[in-house]
């Protein structure tokens, strides 16, 4: 049972691949905290594949609570960071 | 295999179908509001979807249910992270893009 979480974390490390261009030639600022926090979310979930298939699911799964609450909070602070401070396009 | 495996699996690979699509619209998507239609919405379900899957998969109920607990945080904090940063980019000034022949207005900002 162990062949479809290899297949589904192979899967999602493609996919947290892709949102990378948009943090590199972004046009905005936005753009690039938009795709920090996407693959932030999508290594939440990377974590506790990986610990399924190293059988230590028990600690891996309190890191990816911990860093659940990590990523949530660095792009709010972000976003509110340039909301006080103001930038120019 | 029993019927709770192949159940887990198939919520596994519908959340991979929702995660994979949101991704390819992040990079397609013409505008920063439209990316984060992308990034609210159909990555939120995909990986609720995923950890709901893998909660099929995993033994013991302290497991199961931090994985439920780890689900409705990303499903409640993953659209509010992208509402502040859409939110800020709308008080700062980027202009949404409303003409999709004139791909070059997209940095203008409001007078």
């Amino acid at each position: 049972m162990v062949e479809i979480i290899i297949m589904t974390t192979i899967a999602l490390s493609v996919a947290m691949v892709i949102p990378f261009y948009r943090v590199a030639v972004g046009p905005t600022v936005y753009d690039r905290i938009l795709g920090v926090g996407v693959m932030g979310t999508k290594a939440i979930v990377l974590i506790t594949l990986v610990g399924f298939i190293f059988d230590r699911f028990d600690m891996f799964i309190d890191i990816a609570l911990a860093y659940a609450l990590l990523n949530f909070i660095g792009t709010v602070a972000v976003a509110k960071y340039l909301e006080r401070k103001g930038i120019e396009h | 295999m029993n019927i709770l495996d192949i159940l887990g699996s198939v919520i596994l690979v519908a959340g991979l179908i929702f995660v994979l699509i949101g991704s390819i619209g992040i990079i397609r998507f013409p505008d920063f509001y439209t990316r984060t239609h992308a990034a609210g919405k159909c990555d939120t379900l995909g990986l609720v979807l995923v950890l709901i899957g893998l909660g099929f998969h995993v033994e013991g109920m302290l497991n199961t249910i931090k994985l439920l607990l780890i689900a409705v945080f990303i499903a409640i904090a993953n659209p509010t992270a992208t509402h502040a940063i859409a939110r800020a980019a709308y008080r700062l000034g980027l202009k949404p893009l409303l003409d999709l022949k004139s791909k070059d207005s997209q940095n203008d900002t409001l007078s």
